[in-house]
Formats: structure tokens, sequence, C-alpha cells
């Protein structure tokens, strides 16, 4: 089933995003209740990227012998390959035991740096770049949230999704959303199932794309991310998905400074919408957009293989 | 052993099947009683009303069905805030508002009360609905009365796809634009659109009418444009009326659609089939 939920405040306006998103989640529990994934746009200091990476699972952090040894290991070896590639780390952060955020500087071939640094053996790159921060994990969004200390992140737009596992497994690696490597701050969230992945994926890896779950809705965020890297604006990229991609979807995704939304031919899964001058939110239930708006708010379904962007 | 009273004694068998359909015929009179013997006794001037904000869906179910055994006949809930399944299953007669949106599922499976919601409602609302009316002032979700099987059901603003999905009765009508697959398996009752219709309208519908008074994008398997008879004209006057709405164009230049019947097999057998009879 999955629930998904997007907002953004128009006109550079900025808001604490982190405790939106999660009460948007929070109010769509029900559609998902095995992990929990938050996109979140800031804004970094010029010249900085921002970097959210895990080193292990949740599970394995429970019942492996050795992790935690493994992971103290593996966190040294990315801060190496790090230096080694001329990255200047000016913050780290631990999020979790296994998760980590840093802020970074580097003047290089940032899709070589990424590929070094997940060469490693259980290092998976959540997201890089000036604006975004993904952030994935099991639990519901207040387990997330409070675990990554979200709560007044500060920001413009976010996307987020609660997931009930139907494809592929129950891990943070599985888990929305996408982030569209190697791309700057790009984002996907999807509710759905996807019939012609293993063709698109298939094709896709051979152009050299990587592919880092089993789970379908990963698709979206690589295509996308192809499109782009070929010259269409967002816009188009999406547009080209709802005849390209079989299956049915309806899914959110996220730029630097634009939120998108599609919807396929079918209109097979839902997706409410409510736009005012100054916000756009939506979500897969109208209750999500209430808990942030407890006052009467008009709302509209958008239709089948309707396409909108709006920008920050 | 005692006698032995058939179904046939009873009366029970005016239905015959006519010609290549399989619809049944029953005469139901007019003196037949069809209220619930377990209904509450309710008085329309008794109203009553109650803040839904901070009660579970339950809860708010619950009270609804509270205040009509206490006799209460008008009953206005307020800020119901887009949760889901409010006012489900009420099968007695009753004037019920609510004061705002409902989420999914909104008043399915009931049968007599009179529901005006001045919000919106999410996908599946008044879901296989027997008798009464609901009047929704603002949008709709998709599957939008599936199902019904009588009673009105009125929505003033846009409506999603797949409304009345496999509608077996009664009327849906929608004061603008309706989504794709709309009366996709209708099986009988009226649908009016008085916006424009999305892709494969009225696709593989079995009888039933739809009209439509705006653009349609494109016609579903077998749904067919006929003539729009005098009749037709005088029950959409009527029923337009009834509810303050106004045909976009005039009704003269509303298209009225419905099954060309080309797929209907029930009578012809299988080639394996014919095989054993011959």
């Amino acid at each position: 089933m999955c629930g998904i939920a997007g907002l953004i405040w128009k006109g550079g306006v900025t808001s604490d995003i982190g405790s939106e998103m999660t009460q948007m989640l929070q109010a769509l529990k029900h559609r998902g209740p095995d992990s929990t994934g938050f996109a979140l746009y800031g804004k970094a200091e010029e010249g900085v990227l921002v970097l959210r990476f895990k080193v292990a699972e949740q599970e394995e952090m429970k019942t492996g012998f050795d992790i935690h040894r493994l992971v103290i290991e593996r966190k040294a070896a990315v801060d190496t390959r790090l230096e080694e590639m001329g990255a200047d780390v000016t913050a780290r952060e631990d999020a979790t035991e296994y998760a980590f955020r840093y802020h970074f500087k580097f003047g290089g071939d940032l899709k070589r740096l990424i590929d070094f640094i997940e060469d490693l053996d259980g290092v998976e790159i959540l997201s890089v770049g000036t604006a975004l921060e993904l952030i994935k994990d099991l639990g519901d969004a207040t387990v997330v949230a409070n675990q990554y200390g979200l709560n007044g992140f500060v920001g413009t737009h976010a996307i987020g999704h609660t997931r009930m596992a139907t494809e592929s497994d129950v891990d943070i690696r599985s888990a929305h959303p996408y982030w569209a490597y190697p791309f700057n701050d790009v984002s996907v969230v999807h509710n759905g199932q996807l019939t012609n992945y293993w063709t698109m994926r298939r094709d896709l890896e051979r152009r050299g794309h990587r592919f880092m779950s089993n789970c379908d809705s990963e698709l979206i965020a690589v295509y996308i991310a192809d499109r782009i890297d070929r010259g269409d604006e967002l816009e188009g990229a999406m547009r080209r998905t709802i005849d390209v991609i079989d299956g049915v979807f309806t899914y959110l995704v996220a730029t630097g400074n634009q939120l998108g939304m599609a919807k396929d031919v079918m209109g097979a899964k839902p997706m409410v919408l409510y736009e005012s001058d100054e916000f756009v939110g939506l979500a897969s239930e109208e209750v999500a957009i209430r808990s942030i708006f407890p006052r009467e708010i008009d709302t509209w379904d958008p239709y089948q293989g309707e396409v909108k962007v709006w920008a920050a | 052993m005692g006698s032995v009273t058939t179904s046939h004694d009873m009366g029970l068998h005016e239905e015959q099947l006519a010609g290549r359909t399989q619809q049944m015929y029953f005469s139901a009179t007019a003196e037949e009683n069809f209220t619930y013997p377990w209904s509450y006794e309710v008085d329309y001037a008794n109203s009553a009303e109650f803040d839904a904000a901070d009660l579970s869906i339950s809860e708010i179910n619950l009270k609804i069905r509270e205040l009509m055994k206490s006799g209460h006949g008008s009953i206005t809930v307020l800020n119901p805030r887009a949760k889901h399944s409010l006012g489900v299953g009420i099968l007695n007669r009753l004037n019920l508002t609510f004061e705002g949106s409902l989420g999914y599922f909104g008043c399915g499976l009931i049968d007599g009360p009179n529901v005006h919601i001045t919000g919106r409602v999410g996908w599946s609302c008044a879901e296989n609905m027997m008798a009464g009316t609901v009047v929704i002032e603002k949008n709709a979700g998709s599957l939008f009365g599936a199902a019904i099987r009588g009673g009105d059901l009125v929505c003033r603003g846009q409506a999603g796809a797949r409304v009345g999905i496999d509608q077996k009765g009664g009327t849906i009508i929608v004061g603008d634009s309706v989504g794709a697959f709309t009366g996709f398996m209708m099986q009988r009752g009226r649908m009016i659109i008085l916006g424009d219709a999305g892709d494969n309208l009225g696709d593989s519908m079995y009888d039933g009418t739809i009209y439509v008074a705006g653009k349609i994008a494109s016609l579903g398997v077998d749904c067919v444009e006929t003539e729009l008879t005098d009749l037709d004209k005088k029950y959409l006057k009527g029923k337009l009326e009834l509810y303050a709405m106004q045909a976009p164009n005039g009704i003269d230049s509303m298209v009225k659609l419905t099954s060309g019947k080309q797929l209907w097999n029930y009578d012809n057998l299988e080639p394996t089939e014919k095989k054993l009879v011959l």
C-alpha cells in the first residue's frame, strides 16, 4: 500500500519541515508501518556538500556479533577514502551508531568520489547534495524523527514515505526515498508496483547506472537521473515516465528547488493535493495534510496521467 | 411431518427472464414496508451536534448511533477533519450533516439517511449505498459511489477516476468533470455528469444510462451514444432542479450513453458446450 507525502513552501519561505513531514507521515502510518523515510531540503553553507551515509543495517546491529567493531572500521575507511580523494570534511555528526552526516568541500569529480566510497563493503551513500538530506530507517515517523533528531530541521520542501514492504525486504536499503545517484539533490518516493522493472533496470544498467536495492521504486529515481543527464528538464523527464514505465504508480520527486508529482494513466493510486499561494501539500490521504492544517481547506485529487511541478 | 410451504405458494416467483437479459424483475408493491424492524424512532425536529476533532473513527460512529437511539433526527458533526469511514452503515432515516471533509469510505453501506457534507470526500464515498441522499458541496475522490444500488449521490465539485464503477442502481450526479473509467462495468441506474469525462467512459457497461454535458475524452468498449428522448430531458430537468444544479449548455445539448450490448453473451454456448448439446 505505502503512504507518500510532500510539501513545499513557495517564494523562498522556510519552515520547520522536519516536524511538518514527521506529522504528515505519522498520520499515514496505517498505510505502511515497516519503515519511514524523509528527504528534507535545507540550506547548507555556500560551497558545502552534505553527505548522508550508513555502514550497517539496523537488523545487523541487533544480531551481528562483530558488527560494532566493523562499524568503526568501515567509518574509518570512509574517512580515509574521503581524505585520499581530497575532500575537505568540515563537520562530522553521528546520527546513529551506524548512520552519519558529514559536511565537506570538494572540487573534483563527485561521481568518482561516491563510487570510491561505495566500493567499501557495507557502505551505502544515502544522499549527497547542497540542500538534500535523506534519512530512512525502520519504524514509524516519530521513531525515526526522534532517532535522527529531525524536529526543528528548517528548509523549503520535503518528501516522505511510509513503507509497507511488498516487493522486497524490510531494511534500510529497500526503504524510500531513493536518491537519484549520482545527481545532487534529486530524490523520489513512490506508491505502487512497476511491472517492467527488470527490463528497464537491465537497460539502465547496461548504460552504467547502479542499483543499490531490488526495490522496483528505485527505477524511477534512476530513470529520472538518466533523463536529466541526457538534457531533459525535470517535468519533461517525468512526462516520459508516464509513457515508458508500466504498472501502477503515483510518485513524488524533489530537486534542490522543485517538487513534482506524477500519476499513472489508470489513476490507480491515490494522491490528494492542497495548494495555496504560499504552500503546496500532497499526500496519499487528506488526513496527512490535515495534520499540519487542522482548519477547513479545499483539496482535490489530480487526475490520471497528470504531471505537476512546483518551485520553492 | 407438517405441511411445507414452498416459495411458489407464497408468490415469490413472479420474476422471469425476458429476452437476452439477466435482469430480474419483481413487483415490489407500494404497501410493503421496507424499514428495518430494529431501526430507531427519530424526530427530525430533535437536533444535536458534537465536535469530532478529538474523537476516533469508532467513537464518532458510535456517537451518531447513540444520538439516534435517543431520538435525535438531525445530527451535525463538526470538524470531521478528513477521517476515514465516517457515517457508515446507517440504516435509518436521519438528517446528518458533516461540517467539513471526509476521508476514504465515507457514508458507505447506508440505507435511508439524508447526508450533507460541506467539505470534500475521499475515495469510495457512499460505496454500496442502498437508499437516501448524499450531497457533497466540494470535490470527491476516485471510486465515487462504487456499486451503489439506490438513492441520490450528488457531488457539486469534480470527482476522480472510476466514478460509479459497478453501479447497480440509483443516481450519481457530478457537477464538474470526472476521471478515467467512469461507469466501468455499470449495470443499472443513471449517472449525470455536468462537466467533462475522462478516458474510457462507460467501459464494458452492461446496462444503465450515462448523461454527459461536457466533452468526452474517449468512450470505453461497448459504450454507445443514443438519442436523448423527451422522457430523458424531463428526468434530467427534475433531478437537476431538485439539487439546484444546471447543465452548462442546457439539457438539450447533453449526450446520452448506454451499453451497445455487443458483449452480452449470456445465452451463447461455448464451442465445447455446443458439441455436448448437439
